[in-house]
């Protein structure tokens, strides 16, 4: 978590002269347009990553692992085994022979090198477009301190399948969620905040009180999330970086929960239920006057901030079940825009503003979903006993989820999936893990 | 919180019977008929003493069902908060925490909101029977504290609950 190498990573152009044989053929562009949904996922090949100091080694086998990792989870990419190459990168700077990257049908060649310096670790890599036999992009090296090397591994890899997808990355980024263990009956819930692809666990509070959703501010250094250590559900703000945490005001009487920040990072928005009434309410994370969005007697929550900050999904059983509506950000007329059969909750607005992530319930089923914000095209992910709580990766093109299993032995684990449904995937976590929120890019 | 410091004040065996035991959720009343004998053994009012928290769990009965998806109070419901209600009038020490839950079958924060109306619903029976406001908090635990676990109906009614958790009493 707070390792130093944040500040310390430096992007670094460097000059490619490039002067290899271009076998340049007319096969177009290298590209992936996510959201066609990828059938054929696209070959790529990875020499491991040139040790240039004698005690780089390890590192460079490291990264050139995590890089691979993180491509092929994406379910876009298909890395070609060391096994099937004809030739050997035998040095960064050395002449890429195409023909034999071609030769194996790797579409994607990715090279780099690895070198330490004290305490320095420095990684270079270049992305071929291997049929045209052309670089894409300039060549990158980013710096930072050994511990950061899993963060550079993650830069490498988005930096990839920016340029490959023209979306941005999300591997350099970091999820908070409930990790859990022990029977439905007796379940011991703490916060735990971990790498995006479930390395580098750590727990930021203890089980001694149920702990509910946390959820991130804009840059990543604030958790928002429910605990019951006061025996009522209340809601507190934790430093990611100290550790420290301290609850929210509230008035005596009253429960709680759901809370999430508008895009200022100022502003959190949550409900409160008062006499059994659940509403929309709105206040300053450090104090002061809190303000009512919602004032109807049936359940208004889970809400969350459009990008702009601008307008309020959130659900409501005011219509006799649970549904989706947007409002204005201080509140005002709400319009539905969930209609489908059965019933919506847990919305969440897409970093890139155009689709909202939702939970649904239907026959018996939980599905993730995606709607656009008028309720059209709305498109079911995935489908099981229970699924809930969608939380969007940075560049608006994977959710994460909650998946809890049927039963005596029923357990939560993290799933991911992408928005056309493909790649459901569980996320490794050490214990079950519940109510995941995805970090912004990191920086 | 108030109450920690009322709870302070029980004997021992019922503070730990109301503060650690994790059976607090609920599992006590489902063992009521049968496993009355082994709590009385250290409980300092056995369920025989009408004055009793054992007693208000297993003879008045400390929880009222739910329809999926509803807060109305059954007519079960009504019979057995009346008894409460009987119960809280005459036993004026304790006061109670009643706890709102949900069953599986919906998301998180709905539950809470859900588990908020139940306990409320019960609140304000209880108040509508002349049991003082101030002596009746409520909080809601959504889906977060089955009793049964099984995924069917048979659990599931059994977890949409409220349940009125006394404190207080004896030298409180």
């Amino acid at each position: 978590m707070r390792f130093q190498a944040v500040s310390q990573i430096i992007a670094v152009m460097i000059a490619v002269v490039f002067a290899g044989i271009a076998q340049a053929q007319s096969s177009g562009p290298l590209r992936i347009e996510i959201t066609e949904g990828v059938i054929e996922p696209l070959p790529f090949a990875l020499p491991v990553f040139q040790a240039e100091t004698a005690d780089a080694g390890t590192y460079a086998a490291q990264i050139s692992e995590v890089i691979s990792a993180d491509l092929t989870g994406t379910g876009l990419f298909r890395e070609i085994a060391a096994s099937a190459f004809i030739s050997n990168v035998s040095s960064f700077a050395a002449p890429v022979q195409f023909a034999d990257w071609k030769a194996i049908n790797a579409q994607a060649l990715i090279t780099g090198a690895v070198s330490l310096q004290g305490e320095q670790l420095n990684v270079k890599f270049r992305l071929y477009d291997v049929f045209s036999g052309a670089e894409m992009g300039s060549g990158l090296q980013f710096s930072g301190t050994t511990q950061g090397w899993r963060r550079m591994a993650h830069k490498v890899a988005d930096a990839v399948y920016s340029r490959i997808t023209g979306e941005g990355g999300y591997f350099d980024s970091r999820v908070v969620y409930v990790s859990e263990t022990g029977a439905k009956n007796a379940r011991q819930k703490r916060l735990a905040i971990m790498d995006y692809d479930g390395a580098g666990v750590q727990y930021l509070t203890d089980s001694s009180s149920i702990v509910l959703a946390p959820r991130f501010s804009p840059d990543g250094q604030q958790v928002l999330y429910t605990s019951y250590e006061t025996g009522f559900p209340r809601i507190y703000v934790l430093n990611v970086g100290s550790v420290q945490r301290r609850v929210l005001e509230s008035q005596e009487g009253t429960m709680s929960f759901a809370p999430r920040f508008a895009p200022n990072g100022q502003t959190i928005i949550y409900s409160l239920s008062q006499g059994g009434n659940t509403d929309i309410y709105a206040m300053n994370v450090n104090g002061g006057s809190v303000s009512r969005l919602t004032s109807a007697p049936s359940i208004e929550t889970a809400p969350s901030f459009s990008p702009d900050g601008t307008q309020i999904v959130f659900e409501s059983d005011r219509s006799g079940s649970q549904q989706l509506y947007v409002m204005p950000a201080n509140g005002g007329e709400a319009r539905r825009i969930s209609f489908g059969p059965g019933r919506y909750g847990t919305p969440v607005w897409s970093p890139r503003g155009d689709l909202v992530a939702f939970t649904k319930q239907n026959a018996g089923r939980f599905h993730i979903g995606v709607m656009r914000l008028d309720g059209s095209e709305e498109r079911l992910l995935t489908a099981s006993f229970l699924d809930e709580g969608p939380t969007w990766a940075p560049n608006g093109r994977v959710i994460m989820f909650t998946r809890e299993t049927q039963g005596e032995q029923g357990r939560s684990t993290l799933y991911s999936v992408d928005i056309t449904g493909r790649n459901l995937r569980p996320v490794r976590t050490p214990e079950g893990g519940s109510d995941p929120s995805w970090s912004p890019l990191q920086p | 919180m108030k109450l920690t410091t009322k709870i302070a004040f029980l004997v021992a065996g019922l503070a730990l019977a109301a503060c650690t035991n994790p059976n607090r959720f609920g599992a006590d009343g489902a063992g009521g008929a049968g496993g009355a004998g082994g709590n009385g053994a250290f409980v300092a009012g056995s369920a025989t003493d009408p004055t009793s928290t054992a007693y208000f769990n297993q003879t008045v009965g400390d929880r009222v069902l739910f329809a999926v998806d509803q807060s109305t109070i059954s007519d079960d419901g009504r019979v057995t908060l009346e008894g409460q209600a009987q119960w809280l009038l005459a036993n004026t020490d304790f006061t109670a925490v009643i706890e709102g839950h949900a069953d599986e079958q919906g998301t998180r924060e709905y539950n809470v909101a859900l588990g908020a109306r139940r306990a409320n619903a019960v609140r304000e029976y209880l108040v509508s029977r002349g049991v003082a406001g101030n002596r009746l908090q409520t909080v809601s635990f959504g889906k977060e504290r089955p009793i049964e676990i099984c995924s069917n109906e048979a659990c599931y009614a059994k977890n949409r609950r409220a349940v009125t958790v006394l404190a207080g009493g004896l030298s409180g």
